[in-house]
């Protein structure tokens, strides 16, 4: 059993704080996936989990016991670093059978365990060279080595991914995912890249500022944003975001003008809003139906066509100036200049207040509480 | 001494491989051949004089000597003492300063209040004129009257010890360390400096404690500078003479004569230049041997890192 539990962790350098409070609950066994723009604080809350930095109030507990006071090595965690921080004067075999070699277990165990590893990994015939002789890749695979070869409860990641290039990134991506099956281990991964984030976490923590803004699974985050920030952050192409004002309230449903006149009635619970309050309508490009129909219709005239062959983007500009993009069949034969019209269905639209918090949506999507793998 | 030459002539062979035809050798030769002026000169100036007889104090004792002052120089027993004295000189001071530079470069890149004056006053002797260096040693430190270890020694009840004649070698290679770990405290302090932060923390993460994180990461890195202090202080302690010239003048006997000094006293005591250069050409050929095993260490090291 390894649960990691934050409890009200802080960090400041001098009279700067970093993390504002963080409350966390990571189950045994999950793979736990901190993401956030660049500076947001999740390295150092992943280095105060790791014990390389001081926590500067709250508790941190790891298994069942408070880790606050004990050294990284005694934390029954493991830690693959971005740069792969290889020893670049040990050979690949010394680089995985360190930890066990300090530890003083007899050569034969070493042995055995650091084989054992690299056969998991594929490292059988690079077990001799030094780090300086493989490729991006084959460090990567060694360090992730040296962390299985001690046998953590904890595996933690800081951006392990992002010193590769993108087809090998996609292929580690897949590996790491079955690692964290085979192993049955608690993964805490950290990553600035919302599709690294959304292709292998069961729990996703999105951090800004120092401050979680919402923990939930990919697909929770993906249709129940709980702010404008989460919902801009995750999915890609990024959401778009209309300006707009609240024409109409009931109970269970918000309707909202669309820019060229009509308007779109969104099932969110109404809250503290009221008609006449301005809003910002969410509306993911992959969901705009190409030629109109939904719940409610906008148009404006393409400025851009981007053909992935799969899909095509489109860039237009509606009637009232404002910016949209879409995300329409792959084969659709629309040209720049041309005039577009985008259906909205009711469901797949978000309205965020003036401060930036969703209306709470009143159905949940069916797939947004399950969890990816067995176990859950 | 012909190697600097012979890298740099490898180096723009390769160069002209890889990348455009164009011959940069021309653009080295006068440069190249101003140093090999520079150095064939004095050298071959001392050869001349290392086989004539050429004694300053009687002018009559002219003509080709041959090999006599070869013969009467490696017959000469201080010749040997000297060489000897040499290299006890050199070795422990290379000893001292690595591992005590290396020790206190370790500290000084921890963290603590002040380190920036701190690391100055260490690197100070490095700036002190060996002259003064052996002066404040000679006078203020190791005085068995005036100096700081005797009042120490007398303070404690203990009778003071004339250290430069009961410990006079012990006593240079006091002197010469002190003005020599400073340069090893930079060259390695640097070199810790530039260690991958991550790796360190990998290691705290694996279970090094200091100790092994010591063994196990910082000196494996240290490894090359560690060769580059070790070249450039041998160039240097080979040459000698400031400091034992102030304080012992190569004595009492030949104890703290090394073969710069031995050379001085025979060309400048003795007058006799001939043997003198005879001397000096048996100190380049040591100084060559030196450095050709030290060069190859060396750039076997640069290599593997
Ligand atoms: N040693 C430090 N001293 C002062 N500020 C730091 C230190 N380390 C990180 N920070 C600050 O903490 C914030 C979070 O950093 P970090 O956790 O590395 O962000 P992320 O990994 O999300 O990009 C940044 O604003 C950074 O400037
Ligand atoms: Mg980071």
């Amino acid at each position: 059993m390894a649960e990691v539990i934050l409890k009200n962790i802080k960090k400041s350098y001098g009279d700067v704080q970093v993390i504002k409070g963080v409350d966390l609950h990571i189950k045994d066994k999950e793979f736990c996936i901190f993401v956030g723009p660049s500076g947001c604080g999740k390295s150092t809350l992943l280095r105060m989990i790791a014990g390389l930095e001081e926590i500067t109030s709250g508790e941190l507990h790891i298994g069942g016991t408070q880790v606050n006071d004990l050294s990284p090595a005694d934390r029954g965690i493991s830690m693959v670093f971005q740069s792969y921080a290889l020893y670049p004067h040990m050979s690949v075999r010394e680089n995985m059978g360190f930890s066990l070699k300090l530890a003083k277990q007899p050569a034969e165990e070493i042995k055995r365990k650091v084989d054992e590893a690299a056969r998991i990994l594929k490292l059988d015939p690079l077990l001799d060279r030094k780090p300086a002789e493989l490729s991006g890749g084959q460090r990567q695979r060694v360090a992730i080595g040296r962390a299985i070869v001690r046998n953590p409860k904890v595996f933690l990641f800081d951006e392990p991914l992002s010193n590769l290039d993108a087809a090998l990134r996609v292929q580690m991506r897949i590996e790491i995912a079955r690692m964290h099956h085979d192993f049955d281990a608690t993964m805490i991964y950290v990553t600035h890249d919302q599709v690294e984030a959304m292709t292998m976490a069961d729990k996703i923590v999105v951090l800004q500022g120092g401050v979680i803004e919402q923990v939930g699974s990919p697909l929770d985050l993906y249709h129940h944003p709980v702010n404008k920030f989460v919902a801009g952050f995750m999915g890609s192409p990024n959401m778009n975001f209309l300006e707009s004002t609240i024409k109409q309230v009931e109970d269970e449903c918000v309707t909202v003008g669309l820019p060229g006149g009509g308007t779109v009635s969104v099932p969110v619970k109404r809250e503290q809003a009221s008609v006449g309050d301005k809003v910002t309508l969410g509306v993911r490009p992959e969901h705009l139906l190409e030629g109109g129909g939904g719940d409610g219709e906008v148009s404006g005239k393409v400025l851009v066509v981007e053909r992935l062959g799969g899909g095509t983007l489109v860039y237009a500009s509606l009637e009232d100036g404002q910016s949209i993009s879409a995300q329409i069949d792959g084969n659709s034969s629309i040209k720049v200049d041309d005039t577009i019209k985008l259906g909205l269905r009711n469901e797949t639209c978000h309205v965020f207040t003036a401060d930036g918090l969703a209306l709470p949506q009143i159905d949940r999507h069916p797939l947004a509480d399950v969890g990816r793998g067995s176990g859950h | 001494m012909a190697t600097p030459a012979s890298t740099a002539a490898a180096n723009s062979a390769v160069k002209t491989k890889n990348t455009r035809k164009v011959d940069t050798r021309p653009f080295l030769w006068p440069s190249v051949i101003v140093l090999f002026l520079w150095m064939i000169v004095p050298l071959a100036m001392t050869l001349y004089y290392s086989v004539i007889n050429y004694n300053l104090l009687d002018p009559s004792f002219t003509g080709f000597a041959g090999l006599e002052n070869y013969k009467f120089l490696l017959e000469d027993p201080s010749l040997w003492t000297s060489m000897w004295n040499t290299l006890v000189l050199v070795g422990s001071v290379l000893i001292i300063s690595v591992v005590v530079g290396a020790l206190l470069a370790v500290l000084y890149n921890a963290r603590f209040p002040g380190r920036n004056i701190a690391r100055l006053l260490v690197i100070a002797p490095f700036f002190v004129m060996p002259t003064v260096s052996a002066l404040i040693w000679k006078n203020m430190m190791l005085h068995p009257v005036n100096g700081f270890v005797a009042w120490l020694q007398s303070a404690l009840g203990m009778v003071p010890t004339d250290w430069f004649s009961q410990y006079p070698m012990l006593s240079i290679i006091l002197i010469v360390s002190w003005q020599w770990v400073p340069f090893a405290f930079l060259i390695l302090l640097t070199a810790i400096q530039s260690l991958d932060s991550e790796q360190q923390e990998a290691a705290r993460i694996d279970g090094a404690g200091p100790v092994a994180m010591f063994f196990y990461i910082v000196l494996p890195h240290l490894q090359r500078s560690i060769s580059v202090v070790i070249m450039i202080e041998s160039i240097f302690l080979l040459a000698i003479f400031a400091e034992i010239y102030v304080t012992t003048s190569g004595g009492p006997g030949l104890a703290t004569t090394n073969l710069s000094y031995l050379i001085y006293s025979v060309g400048l005591l003795q007058f006799d230049v001939g043997y003198a250069s005879a001397g000096g050409v048996i100190a380049v050929i040591l100084a060559n041997i030196v450095a050709i095993f030290l060069i190859r260490t060396v750039s076997r090291n640069m290599q593997k890192a």
